[in-house]
């Protein structure tokens, strides 16, 4: 998918261009584009670097721990399916948890354990269960509370107010995870 | 409420951090030690970015969307619905790269500050790359038939997009 989208910008953009005579213009994109993603990246590292250390603290200190139990009676409300007290709940919660704090790539290896954690629970093993589809939607509704990389962009991009965005942000996000999961209810219901 | 997104990180940071000192843990190598997994992060995010802001630029620099979406405008603003953040909402589930791109390409036309800028920040920080999140779950543990999958999390998306529509105009 990806792979023909990236073929499809490149061929038309460039053979729109050249067809346009504007073959200077192509030929400046394809050299500065590296240059372009290091600013971008340069941008985003220091940030980055700073709320994963921020973060460690609260993984080492159990904080962030006390925040999974803390939402797991409500997972037990979203997965009816989960018997209680499967090792899948506390998975489940410490992807959304890592998710919340921005920290990407530390919920990936949660939500995979998880998602195995569910194949335990799946009768048919090559078929979605009810729980895993309702997990992947938490998961792509992006829930975060500190989107690290917009601010960050909007540092290098000289904004006045970096943060500003945070609230509306936290609010959307909540709003369409709640939708999401009804969507999700709807959807279930109706494949049943 | 701007008082309310300035002062969010701040507490966040200094309730970790004395909830560290209390719990008396070495905060300060914490730190280090979560600082340093940037590195690996920042090296595995370089190649993708860079193919997108590659692709995405050379296309968005060929005029090529203007022409497509002229037939489109009448009928977005028809709707209220600033036709500028349409290619992020279309791509931000399919890619998270392809998105950040997008999003650098519309500060740098209308400035960080500008109502399309924020209107894109907010549909791109609120939502994930669905198609990425299926592929990965779903490839890891072998399901082929994923069902409504794919649709309950495009549809989530959606919502997110329509949301950020009418939720940014309350605050900016």
């Amino acid at each position: 998918m990806i792979n023909k989208l990236w073929i499809f910008f490149i061929v038309t953009g460039g053979l729109f261009l050249i067809i346009n005579g504007k073959a200077d213009i192509l030929n400046t994109q394809i050299l500065s584009s590296g240059k372009t993603t290091l600013d971008l990246i340069i941008q985003i590292f220091p940030l980055l670097a700073i709320w994963l250390g921020i973060m460690n603290i609260a993984k080492k200190s159990g904080l962030l721990d006390k925040a999974s139990k803390l939402i797991s009676p409500i997972l037990s409300k979203i997965f009816p399916e989960i018997p209680k007290g499967h090792e899948s709940l506390g998975l489940i919660s410490s992807n959304i948890i890592a998710n919340l704090f921005g920290l990407g790539n530390a919920a990936t290896p949660f939500g995979l354990k998880a998602m195995e954690s569910l194949q335990k629970l799946n009768k048919q093993k090559d078929t979605a269960s009810r729980s895993m589809i309702t997990f992947l939607v938490i998961n792509t509704c992006g829930v975060t509370l500190v989107p690290t990389t917009i601010i960050s962009l909007r540092m290098m991009h000289d904004s006045t107010d970096p943060t500003s965005i945070v609230i509306p942000c936290i609010i959307v996000t909540f709003i369409s995870l709640f939708i999401g999961l009804i969507i999700d209810r709807i959807f279930a219901r109706r494949y049943k | 409420m701007k008082l309310l997104s300035n002062l969010f990180i701040p507490v966040l940071v200094l309730t970790v951090i004395i909830y560290g000192a209390k719990k008396k843990i070495n905060v300060y190598d914490s730190f280090v030690e979560g600082a340093k997994e940037s590195l690996p992060m920042i090296l595995n995010m370089f190649p993708p970015l860079l193919a997108m802001i590659f692709g995405i630029n050379i296309f968005t620099s060929s005029g090529i969307i203007d022409e497509i979406f002229q037939f489109l405008k009448p009928i977005f603003y028809l709707v209220n619905v600033p036709l500028e953040v349409l290619p992020i909402a279309v791509m931000r589930p399919l890619s998270g790269s392809f998105g950040l791109a997008l999003l650098n390409d519309i500060y740098t036309l209308h400035g960080a500050d500008h109502y399309l800028s924020i209107l894109a920040s907010i549909i791109q920080g609120s939502s994930d790359t669905t198609l990425y999140i299926i592929t990965l779950y779903f490839g890891t543990i072998g399901i082929k038939k994923i069902k409504y999958a794919l649709w309950a999390g495009l549809l989530a998306d959606l919502v997110t997009v329509i949301l950020s529509l009418i939720i940014v105009p309350l605050f900016f």
